[in-house]
């Protein structure tokens, strides 16, 4: 590495934040368009799959206010080609309840929200089918997976291995449907100048959404502009473009006015995508010290009819652990459901739920430490790829976590500590998120006194990318960083990908570094090292992955430890104090990448005991759809938190030796709750979330 | 129905014409454009619209507009005096108390609201001595009354801190 350690690694305060925590940095609905804002509200569908055979805006065109009803009759045409649930009102067709159906333009949010429910619709529909389960008939095998992983893997005979193992686990897990929620909802304003679109917009990679508005309208890249400094939470949600931007567009360019649709929290249930629910059968081998024979784990979850969508969710199992044998799979249920899409790792975090809670039966089975078990099967390289990782501490990350929670000498048996009404127990898991550096331009300038402009088309939604990239410019350019300007969240920056896949810093970061370089160099080679009087501006970037993604496995690891009390009166389930280590690289800011860390971990916590969308299975729709019947962890929720990392940069990874860790927290930290509340209660919960009534469930099957 | 009423925010009056249906947050966000107070749901269920009506801490998504009268409205950015950040925006940042930020302006107009009731000697549930009008900010006390502010990107281990510093500070925490 050729960058000057001063800034980077340092926790320096967020640059965004004293805008933040007053209120006043301009996220997408705050931006100020230069003009009064109409307001859009969607009329949606109340069935799953059939056709719309009336619509009637009549009642709702007449309300003093109105500017204008849109329904498929009057809608802008859209190009073809479009994905998903993109070609809004282009059909009267239905594909999942909740779909828009018609959309309402007006004065202000009162009178559009009103009209919303004068707008008369009646439909043909059909019986949904909207119940996932592992014996369906039409199961299919997607072509692959998400994020292009082959969809199944098969290496030597499991059957045969697990028919010949001294200790086996064979079970069933199942993870819920999941919404991102987001607290800042998705939200949309447009106005049209002429043939230009300028859209201020809640999403992960301005450059996504310019993609899919010029090809939907017609219009070169050029003539789209999407603008979001400020995003308020993502988790996925707003990686890909919805029905939202494309509606704001439309209504906008039909009134001739600055639009704005901010969904309600409501929609956020239909109209923003979703986590698959799945059911993952897992079933391990092991010789009776602990050795794996045979992995196997096989995936089952569902995706829309209109789309495609298949979660990765048995990949992290290609990688954990050694073993001879080996099998993963994913099948699909195609149903009645809207277009489920990535949320918070995707793959790792149902995925690594299921591994690692059978890793924890493996080990009570052969009465084992279940750190043990993990460190006996540590594989030197990776299993199914037969390459060399390019770094791998998941050993020490379950040495210093043990050490750092005081696990030595815990009771390896189940309900053999309470504390008054309580039953106490401890838990571990494995956390494990890949490594991968996507596409990203770049341009800095300097000016004559030495201010430097760097821009590029990143996001922060929350990760501290703000921070952390001007403390990359800042050491890569050997300055302060009081003298840098970053711009970010914006289409007329130069072109990288959006934040997701953890991919943020790897990607523009390296694309910061690598232009710095070359403005240096410059600076020496053809002004002998002197600022010229009008500056110098430099373009750059990377191309995608670096050289030793083909010859080496690249993943960030972790280890969750956890305690976990349990009333036995109520069934009632904490969370006080959990302990996670982290081997995620280089750690460029040491504040904001902790709380990433900790804000990943609470989610999985989130998850373990809370999260669950429920679809009536009768009417099709998401009976819970607020936040207050979608629970997520509040305050009370989550207890002690020990985050910390190893100090072991990647240099194989990218040009900073980091690894990406907006996501891993997440990953394995339902699994070492739900480990730690067995080890508490004796009773295995397989099915997320843990919600008390599930205590009493297991105590009448015990 | 339009009705005229003067809403007295962050420390000056604005006369205005809202609709009846017309919240107090959205006569802020949309009306005012005093997009501090944030909308996180609508229904009074994740807290990141709260300001401070007469200095006690509410939903502003569940307030009509009409309703407020003469009381004042501050927001987060209305506790910045002259320009300079309080105590408690300064505290967040320091212990990086958000991620994305959208809650925040909500937690931190929360957080006064907690420190008041504190210096009131109001319980919470989980108050042991409820006569005790000498209330401790222990970390089980700030957990327990800012569980009204959700926050998806789960700052919740930071918050906890951020409060307690400015507890301690003034006097609301042994
Ligand atoms: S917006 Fe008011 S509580 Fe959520
Ligand atoms: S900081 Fe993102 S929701 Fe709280």
């Amino acid at each position: 590495m050729t960058t000057i350690d001063r800034v980077v690694g340092a926790g320096v305060d967020r640059i965004d934040g004293p805008a933040k925590v007053r209120g006043t940095a301009p996220y997408a609905y705050e931006q100020d368009p230069g003009e009064p804002i109409a307001h859009l509200a969607v009329v949606q569908s109340t069935v799953n799959r059939g056709r719309v055979t009336r619509l009637d805006p009549a009642r709702a065109e007449a309300m003093t206010g109105v500017l204008t009803v849109l329904t498929p009759d009057n809608a802008p045409r859209l190009a073809e080609g479009l994905a998903s649930d993109l070609p809004v009102l282009q059909s009267l067709d239905v594909a999942y309840q909740g779909q828009v159906v018609a959309a309402v333009v007006a004065e202000t949010s009162e009178i559009a929200r009103a009209a919303v429910g004068a707008v008369l619709v009646e439909y043909a529909a059909e019986e949904p089918d909207v119940v996932l389960s592992a014996d369906r008939q039409d199961l299919y095998a997607p072509e692959q997976v998400n994020a292009g992983f082959a969809t199944d893997s098969i290496i030597g005979d499991v059957d045969q291995a697990l028919g010949a193992a001294a200790v086996t686990v064979d079970a069933t897990y199942e993870t819920p449907t999941q919404h991102n929620n987001p607290i800042e909802m998705h939200t949309s304003m447009a106005r049209w100048d002429g043939d230009s679109l300028t859209m201020w917009d809640a999403n992960q990679g301005p450059h996504t959404i310019v993609n899919d508005l010029a090809k939907g309208f017609g219009l070169d890249r050029g003539q789209v502009r999407v603008i979001s400094p400020y995003v308020g939470g993502a988790f996925g949600s707003k990686a890909f473009t919805h029905p939202n931007q494309m509606l704001a567009a439309m209504a906008a360019r039909v009134v001739a006015r600055t639009v704005v649709f901010e969904l309600s929290r409501q929609q956020m249930f239909s109209l923003v995508g979703h986590r698959t629910p799945t059911i993952q059968r897992v079933r391990l081998g092991a010789d009776a010290d602990g050795r794996l024979t045979a992995i196997s784990h096989e995936v089952v979850e569902h995706t829309a009819r209109i789309m495609e969508f298949a979660e990765q969710t048995a990949t992290p199992t290609r990688l954990m652990y050694a073993a001879e044998n080996r099998r993963t799979t994913h099948r699909l249920a195609r149903l009645d459901v809207p277009p489920p899409t990535i949320m918070r790792a995707p793959g790792e975090t149902p995925g690594m739920f299921a591994l690692e809670s059978a890793m924890d039966e493996l080990a009570a089975a052969l009465g084992m430490d279940p750190i043990e078990l993990r460190i006996r099967n540590e594989p030197a390289q990776d299993p199914e790829r037969h390459v060399p990782w390019s770094s791998r501490h998941l050993v020490e990350c379950l040495r210093t976590g043990a050490e750092r929670f005081g696990w030595a000498g815990r009771d390896l048996r189940p309900r053999k500590r309470t504390e008054g009404r309580w039953l106490v127990g401890t838990g571990v898991a494995s956390a494990t998120y890949p490594t991968r550096r996507r596409r990203a331009q770049c341009r800095i300038s300097v000016d004559g006194r030495g201010r430097y402009t760097v821009e590029i088309d990143g996001s922060d939604i929350g990760t501290g990318a703000w921070t952390a990239l001007s403390q990359i410019a800042a050491d890569a350019l050997a300055t302060d960083l009081g003298s840098i300007e970053l711009h970010i969240g914006d289409s007329r920056l130069p072109r990288a990908g959006g934040a997701g896949g953890s991919t943020g810093l790897a990607s523009w970061g390296s694309a910061i570094v690598l232009t710095a370089r070359d403005l240096r160099r410059r600076l020496d080679d053809e002004y002998g090292g002197q600022l010229p009087a009008d500056g110098v501006s430099v373009d750059g970037g990377v191309e995608g992955e670096g050289p030793h993604a083909k010859t080496h496995s690249m993943h960030a690891f972790g280890a969750h430890l956890v305690e976990v009390r349990v009333d036995q009166d109520t069934g009632e389930v904490r969370v006080p104090r959990a302990t996670s280590v982290y081997d995620g690289g280089t750690i460029v800011n040491a504040k904001t990448a902790r709380s990433q860390f900790l804000g990943g971990f609470s989610m999985g916590v989130s998850m373990a005991l809370h999260e669950e969308s429920l679809i009536d299975p009768r009417l099709g729709h998401y009976v819970n759809h607020d936040l207050a019947g979608y629970h997520v962890a509040t305050n009370a929720d989550i207890g002690e938190l020990d985050i910390s990392w190893l100090d072991e940069p990647d240099e194989l990874a990218n040009e900073l030796g980091l690894k990406g860790i907006g996501e891993i927290g997440i990953t394995g930290a339902a699994a070492a709750v739900a480990n730690a509340y067995w080890h508490a209660t004796g009773l295995r919960v397989r099915d997320l979330p843990i919600t008390p009534d599930k205590y009493f469930r297991e105590l009448d099957l015990a | 129905m339009d009705t005229e009423i003067t809403l007295r925010v962050d420390g000056a009056a604005h006369p205005l014409t809202v609709d009846t249906r017309t919240t107090l947050l959205d006569a802020l966000r949309e009306r005012l454009r005093n997009t501090s107070p944030k909308k996180g749901c609508d229904h009074g269920q994740c807290g990141a619209c709260t300001v401070l009506l007469d200095g006690r801490r509410v939903n502003s998504c569940l307030v009509l507009a009409v309703t407020v009268g003469d009381a004042e409205v501050t927001t987060s950015d209305g506790l910045a005096a002259d320009g300079q950040p309080h105590r408690l925006h300064r505290s967040f940042v320091e212990y990086d108390a958000f991620q994305c930020g959208y809650c925040t302006p909500g937690q931190v107009c929360s957080a006064m609201g907690v420190l008041a009731e504190a210096r009131a000697g109001w319980p919470s549930a989980v108050t042991g001595d409820l006569d005790d009008a000498d209330v401790d900010l222990t970390d089980a006390e700030i957990r327990e009354r800012m569980s009204g502010n959700l926050c998806r990107c789960a700052a919740y281990a930071n918050i906890v801190p951020a409060v307690a510093a400015v507890a301690q500070a003034e006097g609301v925490r042994r």
